[in-house]
């Protein structure tokens, strides 16, 4: 069964670990601005949600991508980029209604979660179980399945 | 059993490879023939800018990377342009004279830059920056140091300027209206975008039609609304763009500024679909029929109209208008009704100086639409709250005040965090 990150704020600190974690993990250094996942502070810190791509299914990125720069991994689930492929356009980055997938200036390609290839790093780093890797049907995202489902400009069938 | 369908694409964009893709996993019966008017594989328009800069080489540009993939999914990819279309034969007739005959037939033509009614446009030396054809001939013409004209300051004119300024040409950039981006961006914000471009040393007027190019000793001359000229050995032409259906005529099928669809993509002809940059449909913030020539509403096009030719009934809640321009480094990016409309709020939070820009445009409080300069993260959520049409509540008010609230309002609102919009 494929793994998601499950995600509870009430357990989170906002200690940053995973961002730390992260960024490391993507660019070799400590670096939470170009951190894939986020915490989003609330109350002057009282209250904190990380937040990261759910690697939707509808994948309004990989879509909207006019040079096949993002594919889905069948191993993992997750809509990775292909950095080499990537222009820089930054379609991918106003079609995704979650905002999950962002440009980086530095490197001129966007970038978004990829599940660190099934080990993420940012779930192995947080030190209070807000983010763990469990299996898909036990994540509860199903309020982000909610909005997915109403921004889809393409109904189901 | 009845025999296949035979499904006929006209045109290799975007929309046609998703379409024919949509349609070879919906109906494996049926035959599809996806023909591609230039003799090129499949690439996309929009990365051609990007093949200027040398970031790609020109497979970079290309549709699908994988070999044989359209022959792996048994599309069948043809070299060929339309002539005309005979909806009572249900054919089509080619440019070699042969003809096709299909069951549903999908035009997904695209468009063609429209050049203005000047003197010398079609002087050599005066280039659009739309196939692969034409950026070979940019190439060849740009050398560092070379002075360039860019006409026009649209979208596509300034993917153009980004391009041609990462070649290290001399360029100038002539714009009519009195602002860069005059459809994506409002005097504020394009004011920044100008100020920023000249900056970085590219010549900007605005205000400013060419009346006419003619040859000179060296190069090309042009005469500039004023009495100015301006030498130049390259013109670029991005003046606009307009839909591929002359073909159509004596079809019977119904055009306003496009191929007039509904909300399955279908055209007013039975049998007879379009989508893309050709088709005028369903514009989700007014209900009404525009053409949103941008990749999203190309690539929602290309699969929901093959999905209705395939038989599976797909209704279109139509499209946003979606813009995201890199200036030189500087990101923008505008959504749906950014003018705003009649008795809605606006919020704005401004940095002239740091060129960063944030306008949000409220009906009630619902978000429709939103202006950024400078913003690179999260920015999606913009197109999230305004096509979900979620109500902003009480967080409505703390955006009034501060509109960079926006990824905690959207947290708050559409992911049902339990937070108070009072305590950010």
């Amino acid at each position: 069964m494929q793994k998601s990150l499950l995600i509870d704020p009430a357990k989170c600190t906002s200690c940053l670990q995973c961002e730390m974690a992260c960024s490391l993990e993507h660019t070799g250094a400590f670096n939470p601005a170009r951190s894939r996942i986020k915490i989003f502070e609330f109350e002057h810190g009282a209250q904190a949600i990380p937040y990261t791509c759910t690697q939707c299914a509808e994948a309004w990125c990989l879509h909207a991508c006019p040079v096949e720069a993002l594919t889905r991994n069948p191993e993992t689930g997750a809509v990775e980029l292909n950095e080499s492929t990537c222009v820089g356009c930054k379609v991918c980055t106003v079609a995704c209604p979650f905002g999950t997938i962002n440009y980086v200036p530095e490197t001129g390609k966007v970038a978004k979660c990829d599940l660190c290839g099934g080990d993420p790093k940012c779930a192995e780093a947080c030190p209070t179980d807000a983010i763990v890797y469990v299996d898909a049907g036990w994540t509860g995202y199903d309020r982000m399945r909610d909005w997915a489902v109403r921004t889809h400009a393409e109904p189901r069938t | 059993m009845p025999r296949a369908t035979e499904y006929v694409i006209v045109g290799a964009g975007p929309a046609g490879v998703i379409a024919a893709e949509t349609l070879r996993g919906t109906d494996p019966e049926g035959t599809v023939v996806l023909l591609c008017g230039e003799d090129e594989p499949p690439y996309s328009r929009m990365a051609i800018p990007y093949l200027l800069t040398g970031g790609i080489g020109e497979d970079g540009t290309y549709l699908r990377h994988t070999d044989g993939h359209f022959q792996s999914l048994g599309i069948d990819l043809r070299i060929a342009r339309a002539a005309s279309v005979d909806p009572g034969k249900g054919e089509i007739r080619l440019e070699d004279g042969s003809s096709l005959p299909y069951d549903r037939l999908l035009i997904a033509t695209g468009s063609h830059p429209a050049r203005p009614p000047v003197p010398g446009m079609d002087l050599p030396g005066v280039e659009s920056c739309w196939t692969m054809e034409d950026a070979r001939r940019i190439a060849d013409a740009t050398k560092a140091g070379a002075r360039v004209v860019l006409m026009g300051a649209g979208f596509i004119g300034c993917i153009v300027l980004e391009a041609l300024a990462a070649r290290g040409v001399d360029l100038s950039v002539v714009e009519t209206e009195d602002r860069m981006l005059p459809r994506m961006m409002d005097d504020a914000g394009a004011a920044m975008i100008k100020r920023w471009c000249e900056g970085k040393g590219v010549r900007v007027l605005t205000s400013t039609a060419v009346e006419s190019v003619m040859p000179a000793a060296s190069g090309l001359q042009l005469s500039l609304s004023g009495g100015a000229t301006l030498d130049a050995d390259l013109v670029v032409c991005a003046t606009g763009v307009t839909p591929n259906m002359a073909f159509l005529e004596g079809s019977g099928i119904e055009t306003d500024r496009g191929i007039i669809v509904d909300d399955r993509l279908r055209t007013s002809r039975d049998g007879i679909f379009a989508a893309g940059d050709v088709a005028q449909g369903p514009d989700f913030s007014t209900g009404e029929k525009a053409i949103h020539a941008i990749q999203p509403t190309a690539s929602e096009h290309g699969r929901i109209a093959a999905l209705n030719m395939a038989g599976i009934d797909t209704p279109y809640r139509g499209s946003l208008a979606l813009n995201v321009l890199n200036t030189l480094g500087l990101v923008s990016s505008s959504y749906g009704l950014w003018q705003g409309v009649k008795g809605g709020d606006r919020a704005v939070a401004r940095d002239d100086d740091a060129c960063r820009y944030l306008r949000l445009e409220f009906d009630g409080d619902v978000l429709v639409g939103a202006l950024s300069l400078g913003l690179t993260q999260h920015v999606g959520v913009l197109r999230g709250l305004i096509q979900t049409k979620t109500p902003l509540g009480p967080w409505k008010d703390r955006l009034m005040h501060d509109p960079h609230l926006v990824m905690h309002a959207y947290l708050g609102r559409a992911q049902g965090a339990a937070v108070r919009a009072r305590k950010v």
